[in-house]
């Protein structure tokens, strides 16, 4: 690991003063950063320690939540409101990492967490376009079990990590920010850029801006919702195929329908094209089949994910069935 | 400011580099919390600060300043007599090699409040309840960030379960 100076941020003021300098980066837990300065993937001239943040979960005005940036993982999946109100966060917040690891992570770090993909980590030996722009992407004729099927490029087919940002995404979730050119706020389904041809930007964030908070607002949807995570082994991996939904009923039609998808794209993958198949509708399997084959078709594998399309689809099936009362 | 492992308090290392983990093991001799994969992805290295397991692998010494540390070394008591669950790990054989019982016990220790507050888990049924007590189920998925590849993952199972006998948790 190569050497960096370290400054703990007593708030945001001081925080984007302390991060002007050239390379700094922000720390909150550390649980994704340490280890890429470990490899040397990043190298940052200076830690700004922002975990020490004011780190709250307030009700907002509008009925909603306003979740701190500070606060850590485990705090979140825990917290009465969040477990009654948003299901589908507390839920995958719980399928995420260890309990070590969410007791670590802070929301903001969890949201700017970077790819798990083998060649990303491999600086030695693989060529990778998001560490060297223009080197090629080792993983789209090699080992691809775990990448994307949507929104890739030929020039990266990564995927974002999280299962936060998935239920997030689902609940319309807004991050907060602030920079040196003053405060704004991003929806969470456009925070994550696709790779295109630059895919070593990952997200909207512009040079020194930090994230503060996310804010939730409330729904039927929110209060029905679930989340539910398909991986290689029962407990502590990443997502082959998640799925947080929400699904809000009344008299016996969809009224609203949240879907998101993750292990599926650079970012958290909001299925619009599936929500608008079903809403309004009579909420029944082959209707939710019919939503998912919609979203899937256009789904694009590569030799080590074909299965993916299909996973994603009956997971989705899933999901919504058993939010509907039905047998999943 | 510095550091507080199991109740002493020590100067926090120069270099900002430096692990806990290796803090604890290459400067202050603190070998009982162990090295694994270095990379967030075994738990061999859990240890609790301010009541919560972490990583120490993955976190920097200077994250840690102003905290309290507790390793397997602070869990006997000052007589020498062994934590509780310490016991049941050697009833049940809830080891073969060793290497990751450390951070195993750790672990546990601080799940076993986890599951006291009413914490929910991903296995949850009913989040908004909280868990219906500590299930075999609950267990593993609680302790799914500690691995043993000597397999003695029934044992530890069965020792974290009797620790936890008469507990209506």
């Amino acid at each position: 690991m190569r050497s960096f100076e370290y400054r703990r941020a007593a708030d945001r003021t001081e925080a984007l003063s302390m991060a002007g300098a050239e390379r700094a980066r922000y720390l909150g837990g550390g649980t994704n950063l340490v280890d890429l300065m470990r490899q040397n993937i990043e190298a940052p001239a200076a830690l700004v320690d922002v975990s020490c943040l004011p780190g709250t979960i307030e009700d907002t005005p509008k009925g909603g939540l306003l979740i701190g940036a500070a606060v850590r993982n485990s705090f979140v999946a825990t917290h009465p409101a969040v477990r009654t109100r948003y299901p589908m966060l507390s839920r995958a917040l719980l399928a995420g990492a260890s309990a070590q690891i969410r007791n670590m992570a802070t929301v903001g770090g969890n949201i700017l967490q970077r790819t798990r993909c083998a060649y990303f980590y491999d600086a030695v030996g693989s060529r990778c376009n998001k560490r060297e722009l223009g080197a090629g992407c080792d993983a789209i004729g090699g080992f691809n079990r775990y990448h994307a099927i949507f929104g890739t490029s030929e020039h990266c087919i990564a995927t974002h990590p999280s299962d936060m940002c998935v239920a997030l995404a689902a609940l319309d979730a807004v991050v907060h920010l602030v920079g040196p050119e003053g405060d704004r706020s991003v929806p969470m389904i456009d925070f994550h850029r696709l790779p295109g041809v630059n895919p070593q930007i990952e997200t909207v964030l512009r040079p020194g801006e930090l994230i503060t908070a996310i804010e939730l607002t409330p729904s039927a949807a929110a209060a029905n919702s679930a989340y539910r995570k398909v991986r290689d082994r029962s407990s502590y991996a990443f997502a082959l195929v998640s799925v947080a939904a929400g699904l809000d009923v009344v008299a016996g039609k969809i009224k609203d329908v949240r879907i998101a998808l993750g292990g599926v794209a650079a970012k958290p993958w909001r299925a619009v094209r599936a929500e608008e198949v079903l809403r309004g509708q009579v909420p029944n399997r082959e209707r939710f089949r019919e939503a998912a084959d919609a979203e899937l078709s256009a789904a694009k594998s590569f030799d080590g994910n074909g299965f993916k399309t299909e996973l994603a689809k009956r997971t989705i099936v899933a999901v919504l069935g058993e939010l509907n009362g039905a047998d999943a | 400011m510095a550091i507080v492992i199991n109740g002493t308090e020590y100067p926090l290392p120069d270099d900002f580099r430096v692990s806990l983990l290796d803090l604890l093991r290459e400067r202050l001799g603190l070998t009982g919390t162990k090295l694994g994969c270095n990379q967030g992805a075994c738990g061999a290295c859990t240890v609790i600060v301010d009541g919560a397991r972490v990583l120490s692998c993955l976190t920097l010494a200077v994250q840690a300043e102003g905290r309290e540390v507790r390793t397997i070394e602070g869990l006997a008591s000052e007589d020498g007599r062994l934590h509780a669950l310490q016991h049941a790990f050697i009833e049940h054989d809830g080891l073969q090699c060793g290497y990751c019982t450390p951070g195993q016990i750790c672990s546990a220790i601080a799940m076993v409040e986890e599951l006291r507050r009413g914490d929910p888990s991903y296995v949850t049924a009913d989040l908004a309840e909280g868990p219906k007590g500590a299930t075999r189920q609950e267990i593993r998925e609680r302790m799914s960030g500690n691995l043993c590849r000597c397999g003695a993952h029934n044992g530890i199972v069965e020792a974290i379960e009797e620790m936890l006998v008469g507990e209506a948790v």
